[in-house]
């Protein structure tokens, strides 16, 4: 699955400093009482980008979404789009639009109408508003439905007139809240893929919240994960899984096995963790900066981990265990396997033979992974 | 067991009981005096107790002769007080409802607007009148209106008159007495209504252009259309027939259809005549009835 993404995937205008940010975000704080829901938040987003915001329930995101679109204003800090400055501009006046993660349609208003409701406000002749509408409902598949009113519509549906609401004005940005939050999973999987070809039609910019952080893998050209009012770090999908700046990232984002160690070899193109959680020791095979002696953790994904009954050769990164529990599903297998330290740790294998001499239960097995496998963080 | 074996043998059962309830309390209380009060209103005058002639009358040993008279009926239509009376009632009630549905509406979308642990309270204090007689209230709208009342002699402290107004008595009093009393019954099905608004269509319908206005009239406005309706039929269907509050703060020329009914049954005696009055008063207010009923059907099916 490499469609990921938005138009602005390959130019990467995040790389080039003198590109211009199409939305930005400048130290933006909002706070409820003593509670910061946003805190001191700088962001640049570009053109063409899906820009997905990851994060748990209560993360800020949303705050920050509703700062976009008006909804919130801000406690201090700025917002610009299009270079311009968002401060006291209130929704009806923005260049954005935004798709609510109840989709909020009209229920006394039928299909057409909630889609012709922004058009009309705008005063637009009414030929062009019924060519318009027509248009958009065409393109998300829904010419069919447009006298039918929003209870008489599946989920889907309605997800996709909420779209074609947000989108039949043609904002520049458009701001989505849990898109897909409310639709079952092979619905959800098939409706991210149009998205993001709509995405690309269309040139829209979007910003998505969301806290599943497949649908964010999946959508995005960039991804900023939030935690406790911040953005703990932004990066493409693959950024993201494979260097995580912290603990949280690592963890939050796809699942990990992390050993908490000791720098004992700290050399410019490796380093070597004692760790007592693994019950020995770890080479990484690039540089870090810590001080002597640090607190570092290793993340190792689980489908980056070699699992044998037979001893590999060298001692570093290879620890033997037993075979706790198995999932079976199917593509691949789960196992975890308990560490002489009591730690478990989780590995994936891919099931590639249909008659593989399959590992059980309670079997004695070597753990192993390569020296570029392992992330160190340091927080 | 076996009584309840035995009750189903003659077809009756628990559920049956339950049903039948409402049905026999109608019965008791609705159909029977109203079958009564539809033969008072075809029977003559009479000074005799009670004032009227039988409908049924044994004529000889074997005929029973039964008389309906119509001419109740076509007196209120040949004498202007009563046609006058009627269509002042609808326009006093119509009136009301209208000042009910200014006053209460903003109230509702105030209380269903703000945090849930103040709205208990703002309902509350939206019943707590009824905690009182509605007499009593009345009779403290006298105090605050009377010629040397609460109202005047403040606006004369505060400079405003030299004289007092003349505020009791008067059609505004009747007014302001009838919305004061009814309001409760505008605002609580209207909060129910707001209530369960999705207060993110508003959102939604400002993020397509629309001013806060604009979104108050094209969203909220027709989506709380039941409640106004419902809240509106709960002030008109009373205040039509409303007697106490035109006869205390209204003064002599208030002239409503409970106050003829009430002379006519008092102070002439003339029981068929004010039992054809009570009848056509239902038979006018029926059409509404229906309607609201119709209106709180939608408003639980959730169609809007």
């Amino acid at each position: 699955m490499t469609t990921s993404g938005g138009a602005a995937v390959k130019s990467a205008p995040w790389k080039d400093p003198s590109a211009r940010p199409y939305v930005q975000v400048d130290r933006v704080t909002k706070a409820f009482g003593d509670f910061k829901a946003v805190d001191d938040v700088s962001l640049k987003i570009y053109k063409g980008e899906i820009f997905c915001l990851l994060g748990a329930s209560g993360c800020g995101k949303t705050t920050l979404l509703r700062m976009l679109g008006g909804f919130e204003t801000p406690t201090s800090g700025k917002i610009f789009i299009d270079g311009e400055d968002m401060t006291g501009v209130p929704p009806y006046e923005r260049p954005v639009n935004m798709m609510f993660q109840s989709y909020a349609l009209f229920p006394h208003m039928n299909v057409e109408e909630n889609v012709a409701f922004g058009l009309k406000q705008d005063r637009i002749p009414k030929a062009e508003i019924k060519e318009r509408v027509a248009t958009m409902l065409d393109l998300v598949k829904l010419g069919d439905f447009a006298k039918r009113k929003p209870h008489q519509l599946s989920g889907g549906q309605r997800q996709r007139v909420a779209l074609a609401r947000s989108l039949v004005k043609r904002p520049k940005l458009l701001l989505l809240d849990e898109p897909l939050g409310a639709l079952d999973k092979k619905l959800r999987e098939h409706t991210q893929f149009e998205l993001i070809s709509l995405q690309d039609k269309l040139g829209v910019t979007f910003v998505v919240v969301t806290h599943d952080q497949e649908e964010a893998m999946t959508l995005a050209s960039r991804i900023g994960v939030m935690n406790h009012g911040e953005i703990v770090q932004a990066g493409t999908p693959s950024e993201i899984y494979e260097f995580p700046s912290s603990k949280f990232v690592a963890d939050f984002v796809g699942s990990v096995n992390m050993f908490e160690g000791k720098l004992i070899e700290d050399e410019p193109e490796h380093v070597r963790i004692a760790s007592d959680d693994m019950g020995g020791t770890i080479y990484v095979s690039h540089g870090i900066s810590a001080p002597p002696e640090a607190i570092v953790w290793a993340a190792v994904r689980p489908e980056k981990i070699f699992m044998s009954t037979a001893q590999p050769a060298g001692t570093d990164n290879v620890v033997r265990g037993a075979v706790q529990d198995i999932a079976y599903l199917g593509d691949l297998s789960i196992y975890l396997v308990k560490l002489p330290t009591g730690k478990v740790v989780r590995v994936t294998q891919p099931n590639t033979s249909r008659h593989a001499e399959a590992i059980t239960w309670d079997q004695q097995v070597y753990l192993s992974w390569d020296a570029t496998s392992p992330v160190v963080v340091t927080r | 067991m076996k009584t309840a074996a035995y009750l189903r043998r003659f077809g009756i059962s628990g559920r049956g009981l339950v049903v039948a309830l409402p049905y026999l309390w109608l019965l008791l209380f609705f159909v029977v005096p109203f079958v009564i009060v539809l033969k008072i209103s075809f029977s003559d005058i009479d000074l005799a107790i009670p004032p009227y002639k039988p409908l049924l009358e044994w004529v000889g040993k074997n005929s029973l002769a039964i008389k309906v008279d119509f001419n109740n009926y076509a007196f209120l239509f040949t004498d202007r007080l009563y046609i006058n009376a009627f269509l002042n009632s609808i326009k006093v009630a119509f009136i009301s409802t209208v000042l009910c549905a200014l006053v209460g509406y903003p109230m509702a979308y105030g209380i269903a607007r703000s945090k849930p642990a103040t709205r208990n309270l703002l309902l509350l204090l939206v019943i707590l009148p009824f905690w009182t007689s509605l007499l009593l209230r009345v009779y403290a709208w006298i105090g605050l209106l009377k010629a040397n009342g609460v109202i005047n002699n403040v606006l004369i402290w505060m400079g405003v008159i030299n004289e007092p107004l003349t505020l009791l008595y008067t059609p505004f009093a009747m007014y302001v007495g009838i919305v004061y009393s009814y309001l409760p019954f505008f605002i609580l099905p209207m909060y129910a209504n707001l209530e369960k608004m999705d207060w993110q269509l508003l959102e939604a319908a400002e993020d397509l252009g629309c001013r806060p206005w604009q979104a108050f009239y094209k969203i909220t406005l027709p989506l709380s259309r039941n409640g106004i309706l419902a809240g509106s039929m709960l002030v008109f269907i009373p205040a039509v027939g409303e007697f106490v509050i035109p006869a205390l703060l209204g003064g002599p020329n208030a002239l409503m259809i409970g106050r003829v009914l009430w002379d006519e049954f008092f102070s002439n005696r003339a029981w068929p005549v004010a039992s054809a009055v009570a009848i056509l008063l239902l038979i006018l207010l029926v059409p509404f009835m229906m309607w609201y009923q119709s209106v709180q059907a939608r408003e639980s099916a959730g169609a809007r």
